[in-house]
């Protein structure tokens, strides 16, 4: 299965809107954590939510250097295509 | 130039917003301590009911004996670290005493309890390992998986399924595999569903390491924790524990039967890098594991303890952390503000609890933290049942 990075966006910014009580407009170079005021923990339970939904790992390690929208499509993206066979 | 504290600037307003509603909830000042349930704080007598003293032993008196002996004998500190000049032959006995009651071959003494989870985590895995740790899991657990340089997997709380989902993901020639659990998780009180673990344990493979910080000296027919309570110690790759809590000292402890498991002690900074225990706290730690063996009595006690509370507090339908019995009972609050002011009238009011607030507590939760002393009498029980009552109700919990 291939999504397209559109595709991971528009999922990605569905399993952000409880974590995102202000609605806060999403674009690609959103800073997460810091533009929606999520704390730490918070972030680790979004990526647990990214993860079971793409079914694929997101290592906490990655976490330090994943800050906008664009930053975590593209982890996603790397992710997919790591277990397609 | 960017300062450097100008980040803690909402931390410290947030703390100012909690001081101007009453007292210091995160830096409470205990003036006197008189006994293992009650403080003197803020000139008043008040009866402590979060202190993480299960077992009631901080006063005994042939701990402190022991502990006065050891002063005049061995002085106030080692001055150095165990793999240098700071092993003195209390700390080999205490490794060995605990060693045997725990069933277990090898155990390896920490500083605190806090470093025994950093010392056994990065002593266990390392860059080209993964650990799996519960989503909820004490920050020593995040911060030795950390210090490991493993790879991180977090799997919810638990849910042995979760784990499962991530075990089956991962590639069991990238590296070790150690998943982590707690035997009672500090916030609400629940056990790990450990036979569930060990089924995937069986099917999937990972070795288990499990922090008994709050179950050890409390469940069990033994008082080992919650591998003796379910029967799975052998499951049990490796023990993690702390003397800050049943113990009444402060330290920690790792164990395990592995032929290799006295390695850890040179492949563990926490270990090679810090003072050991002063000689006081080895000898109290001694005497008080004595006592866990010698004295049932006291496990029985804090559980008829912890059962009072639980149903006190929830005859009074209050809405608690967990539905199973534990030492740890936390009574869920609806917001910030609430929460700070029922912890407030409750310290006015004669008892003193932890208050827990996100990110440091399970699902955003605001919670007033008990735990139970086997020196609590039966009417402490009451009158900290009965205080919640009048505060707790009078404020509104969260409905």
């Amino acid at each position: 299965m291939s999504a397209s990075r559109d595709e991971i966006f528009a999922t990605l910014s569905r399993l952000l809107e409880p974590f995102n009580p202000k609605g806060v407009a999403l674009k690609p170079d959103t800073e997460i954590a810091a533009e929606l005021n999520i704390d730490s923990v918070g972030v680790m339970d979004f990526i647990m939510e990214v993860e079971d939904t793409f079914d694929i790992d997101i290592s906490l390690n990655v976490l330090s250097e994943t800050h906008t929208m664009d930053d975590l499509v593209r982890v996603v993206e790397e992710r997919l295509k790591r277990d397609t066979p | 130039m960017k300062d450097l504290l100008e980040k803690h600037r909402p931390v410290m307003e947030r703390h100012d917003m909690a001081l101007a509603a009453g007292a210091d909830a995160v830096g409470l000042v205990n003036d006197r301590i008189l006994s293992p349930t009650r403080a003197i704080i803020g000139g008043r007598e008040v009866i402590l009911a979060g202190t993480n003293n299960y077992m009631g032993i901080t006063f005994e008196e042939d701990c402190i004996e022991a502990g006065c002996r050891a002063l005049r004998e061995y002085g106030t500190g080692t001055t150095g670290s165990r793999i240098a000049n700071g092993t003195y032959a209390m700390h080999t006995e205490l490794e060995r005493k605990l060693a045997d009651f725990l069933g277990r071959r090898h155990c390896i003494v920490f500083s605190t309890g806090y470093q025994a989870n950093l010392g056994m985590i990065s002593g266990l895995a390392g860059p080209k390992d993964t650990v799996f740790l519960d989503a909820d899991s004490h920050a020593s657990i995040y911060d030795g998986c950390t210090l490991s340089g493993a790879k991180l997997s977090r799997f919810r709380h638990n849910d042995p399924e979760s784990l499962a989902r991530r075990l089956a993901r991962h590639d069991p020639q990238e590296g070790g595999r150690l998943v982590v659990l707690e035997g009672i998780y500090s916030m609400f009180g629940d056990r790990a569903p450990l036979k569930e673990f060990i089924d995937v344990k069986r099917e999937h493979g990972f070795q288990l390491m499990l922090d008994e910080a709050h179950s050890f000296g409390v469940l069990g027919d033994h008082g080992r924790g919650l591998a003796d309570e379910a029967g799975l110690e052998e499951e049990v790759d490796f023990i993690v524990g702390t003397f800050s809590k049943s113990i009444g000292a402060i330290g920690g402890f790792g164990a395990g039967n592995h032929e290799l498991f006295e390695a850890i002690r040179w492949a563990s900074k926490p270990y090679m890098f810090t003072a050991s225990p002063s000689p006081a706290s080895i000898a109290t730690s001694i005497c008080a594991v004595k006592k866990l063996a010698a004295e049932p009595w006291r496990r029985k006690k804090l559980m008829e303890n912890s059962r009072h509370l639980f149903e006190g507090f929830k005859a009074l339908g209050l809405e608690l952390g967990c539905d199973e019995v534990s030492p740890v009972i936390a009574v869920k609050c609806a917001d910030e503000p609430s929460t700070v002011a029922m912890w407030n009238a409750l310290l006015q009011a004669g008892v003193y609890v932890n208050i827990a607030l996100p990110p440091g507590t399970p699902g955003r939760t605001y919670l007033l933290r008990c735990s139970v002393s086997a020196a609590h009498t039966d009417d402490d029980i009451e009158r900290i049942i009965a205080l919640f009552g009048q505060v707790v109700k009078g404020q509104g919990q969260d409905s």
